[in-house]
């Protein structure tokens, strides 16, 4: 897969429009986005409808009583406009609509951003990070250990746990721009495997004594010791400022500091940037342990915050999520930090979805899914968007010619 | 006469230049670790006595046999050992017979492995070696259709990272199709109605595919980008479904009839090996055709010759009239058909859907495009040794704590990322592997 290379020229804000103001540059960006977001809605929208219960049910009648028609196809529309109106309330609801479920947005938002910003940072150096999975694996290991094993005073094993997590997590990235630097190793392929590996290596200690909460028959550590857990204000843990905090960083790194620097120019043309005398193989690696370090401290929130324990699920799906929040979010640090609000906005509003409409949460991700898609393919979107348009002016242009052809 | 002699005496040596010390070092290496290997394993077994129960899953007819594991683990240190002069010697083989022999190599440590696994029980009652074949087998069908999947796109110069979804997908609707047609078709007899659910499989596997050409060859979205998400979707859209089929409909739209085997006359009575291999379902022996028959397709059909080019040099195929998308697309959706079949495997050949099931095989699929670097026949045979991996992992299972059987589930993981830093020989992708075309006016 050498020739396979992402494409930052692609994923970072659309250079049409250079010689307006902000604003307006801005204006095509967040257009496409807001456009995909609906589109997705629409899509998930759709699948709602078709796979309600009662729809099935009174499609099942219409077929039945083909007589009828009008009577049972009010019907079928009247349950989809149900359904739909019904789960994304709920959606709503289990985002916004309360103290708690604000909170529990926020909470889910913030391992999304901090994982969002280590994919985004790679990125913009060329690399295609798809190991944020492993490494906060790897990460949750390093921080639950030093967390529930030894006994330290109260600042700090928290600090102790959290360089644990950000250490580990920054040395499995490592690995990945240590064997691009000397072999060429596509970091695609490598960082893929090396997501297995680290649920396999979690999966194996799990299983070990020392990582075994006594008394517990489930794959569960016992509970990290209270110093080494986030503190808490209203109710909300530090997580959400160190997230911002994180972003900040990363935009600094990014725009003001020479290595911030190195790693753009590397991931613009890598041969323009050894040519210029940089050296492409440090700025892998040091990318890349960057990027690791995001993703072990985007864990630590779960481990040392949120769960405070571990278990074989305790990452979820959020390596993998953390790879849309950084495409949405166009590869920069603001916009990764709205994607990672957004997202966390759904994943809360799914759980509400699940409990108030009965709709599996699952629909969430074919929604992020196809954002991204979308996204990615603004020329689709457009195309959609624009269909109803072009088909007037069309249909417009038509009417002048025989108009013209009568006149004539 | 002599004279002759002596002038190819001396121009033989000193043509070897470094990448051929190199490997020779690297093959002293690992032979030698492997060495020390199998003598720790020996040597730290005290009753060498195991029992098997290789003919076939125990009954009052077939009992464990016990046997001494001696012979065996002696085998294998002696084969590594002989390997190993050779290699210091500079006479290790290549090509073909040096694949061949490291595959016997590879086989005899598994075996020496085993020995010293099963020896020594430490629970109440010692488990037996049973037949790996049923298990790789069944592993290894959904592998090698991913392979097989992995291949064509790439041959053509897409990458495809989205297998998994596509076996998730395959999974699901072979599920659906396979239970709706037992539910709702009454004159189908019920031999027919898994071979139905392979038709959903496909289908659910060439949507699949369907939108990693629409969005990768239509629109130029990153192909990378494409795969992550369409693994991501797929995941999601089953779990959704399935979490949708309201409880009193799980019979009708979840409960696949599994596929039925169907034994080879003849073959099938081959003692050990006969059952696992030639008394299987319909859709292990299309696996088995299918391997030569996408060899066949690639390198001896001008379809082939076709995708091939277009993988390696699109400019070059459009100049002499190749339609480059055209045969992207006809590769990708092909790829989509034994995806779709490797993901109806997991269902129609276990039972119902569950959320998530195929677990990552997807990406072993991949591991294994790549180990067998892109060459439908040598993915193949990559993807049986991680089926047989996964299936040491599983008999691990049984005993205990002996061997950390996670840690082997990771060894392809691991396999693929040594193939990739090139440690073992040279892994080079098709040259337009992931670029879009892009017709230039």
């Amino acid at each position: 897969m050498t020739a396979m290379s992402p494409t930052p020229e692609t994923l970072a804000p659309e250079p049409e429009g250079k010689a307006a103001n902000g604003l307006q540059a801005w204006l095509p960006t967040v257009r496409d986005t807001a456009l995909a977001i609906l589109l997705a809605l629409i899509v998930g929208a759709v699948l709602i409808a078709i796979s309600d219960e009662d729809v099935i049910n009174s499609l099942e009648d219409l077929f039945a009583h083909p007589g009828s028609f009008f009577v049972y196809a009010g019907d079928v529309v009247r349950h989809s406009f149900g359904a739909v109106f019904d789960a994304y309330k709920a959606l709503l609801d289990g985002a916004f609509g309360s103290g708690s479920a604000l909170r529990r947005t926020l909470e889910r938002s913030a391992p999304l951003i901090c994982a969002g910003l280590g994919v985004a940072l790679a990125f913009r150096a060329g690399l295609f990070n798809i190991g944020a999975q492993g490494q906060m694996l790897v990460g949750a290991l390093a921080a639950g250990y030093v967390g529930f094993t030894f006994d330290m005073p109260p600042v700090i094993h928290l600090g102790a746990a959290l360089a644990a997590a950000l250490i580990a997590s920054s040395l499995w990235g490592g690995i990945v721009g240590l064997l691009k630097a000397r072999t060429g190793a596509h970091e695609v392929i490598t960082t893929i495997m090396l997501n297995f590996v680290g649920r396999f290596t979690v999966l194996y200690f799990l299983a070990k004594e020392s990582f075994q909460r006594p008394g517990s028959d489930n794959l569960l550590s016992p509970p990290v010791d209270d110093d080494a857990t986030f503190p808490t204000v209203f109710g909300l843990h530090l997580g959400i400022p160190l997230a911002i905090l994180a972003a900040g960083g990363v935009w600094w790194l990014l725009e003001r500091s020479r290595l911030g620097f190195e790693m753009r120019a590397v991931g613009a043309n890598p041969e323009a940037a050894r040519t210029a005398g940089m050296s492409i193989g440090k700025v892998y690696v040091l990318t890349m342990a960057i990027t690791g370090a995001l993703s072990g401290l985007a864990i630590s929130m779960t481990v040392l915050g949120l769960h405070q324990s571990i278990t074989d699920q305790v990452v979820g799906s959020v390596g993998f999520d953390a790879i849309t929040v950084a495409l949405l979010g166009r590869a920069t640090p603001h916009g990764t930090v709205l994607a990672g609000l957004l997202f966390g906005a759904l994943s809360a509003g799914g759980l509400g979805m699940q409990t108030q409409a009965g709709v599996p949460p699952e629909l969430i991700n074919v929604v992020q899914a196809l954002i991204v898609l979308f996204v990615a393919a603004p020329a689709l979107v457009r195309g959609l968007a624009r269909l109803e348009r072009r088909k007037k002016k069309a249909d417009k242009a038509k009417a002048a010619r025989t108009g013209q052809e009568v006149a004539a | 006469m002599t004279q002759v002699l002596d002038v190819s005496a001396v121009e033989e040596p000193d043509v070897r230049d470094r990448a051929d010390v190199v490997r020779q070092v690297k093959t002293i290496v690992v032979l030698a670790l492997v060495l020390v290997a199998e003598v720790w394993f020996k040597l730290s077994i005290d009753d060498p006595t195991v029992s098997q129960l290789l003919k076939g899953p125990r009954t009052l007819e077939n009992q464990p046999v016990e046997f001494d594991g001696t012979l065996v683990s002696w085998t294998a240190v002696a084969l590594t050992a002989i390997a190993l002069v050779l290699a210091v010697l500079d006479r290790y083989p290549r090509g073909g017979l040096g694949v061949g022999l490291g595959v016997v190599l590879g086989l005899s440590f598994y075996a020496a492995f085993l020995m010293w696994a099963y020896a020594d029980p430490t629970g109440a009652f010692a488990p037996s070696i049973t037949n790996p074949l049923p298990g790789t087998i069944s592993i290894a069908t959904a592998l090698v259709f991913g392979a097989l999947a992995g291949v064509l796109c790439e041959r053509a110069g897409v990458v495809n990272i989205a297998i998994e979804g596509q076996f998730i997908a395959g999974a699901f609707f072979g599920s659906v199709f396979s239970s709706i047609a037992v539910a709702s078709i009454a004159a189908l007899p019920l031999f027919w109605c898994p071979v139905f659910g392979l038709l959903g499989g496909i289908l659910a596997g060439v949507g699949m595919a369907a939108m990693l050409g629409l969005f990768a060859l239509r629109y130029h979205v990153d192909q990378v980008v494409v795969g992550v998400v369409l693994v991501a979707f797929g995941y999601g859209i089953t779990s959704f479904l399935l979490g949708q089929i309201p409880a009193d409909r799980k019979d009708d739209l979840n409960q696949p009839h599994l596929l039925e085997a169907v034994s080879i006359p003849g073959l099938s009575d081959i003692p050990y090996i006969g059952q696992p291999l030639f008394a299987q379902s319909l859709l292990v022996y299309a696996a088995y055709v299918s391997v030569p028959l996408v060899w066949w397709l690639l390198f001896k059909t001008k379809w082939g010759l076709r995708v091939r080019a277009v993988g390696e040099h699109p400019k070059a195929a459009d100049t002499v009239g190749i339609n480059v998308n055209r045969i992207r697309w006809q590769a990708v959706l092909l790829g989509g058909v034994f995806a779709g079949l490797g993901g109806a495997s997991f269902t129609l050949s276990t039972g119902a859907f569950d959320k998530e099931m195929t677990a990552g095989l997807g990406f072993i699929s991949l591991a294994a495009v790549i180990m067998g670097r892109w060459h439908p026949v040598w993915a193949a045979f990559a993807a049986l040794g991680f089926g047989l991996l996964r299936d040491l992992k599983n008999q691990l299972g049984l005993l205990g704590d002996k061997v950390p059987g996670d840690l082997v589930a990771a060894l392809p993981y691991i396999a693929c990322i040594i193939a990739v830093a090139g440690f073992v020989g040279r892994v080079r992708a098709p040259a337009a592997d992931g670029q879009p075309y892009i017709k230039s006016d």
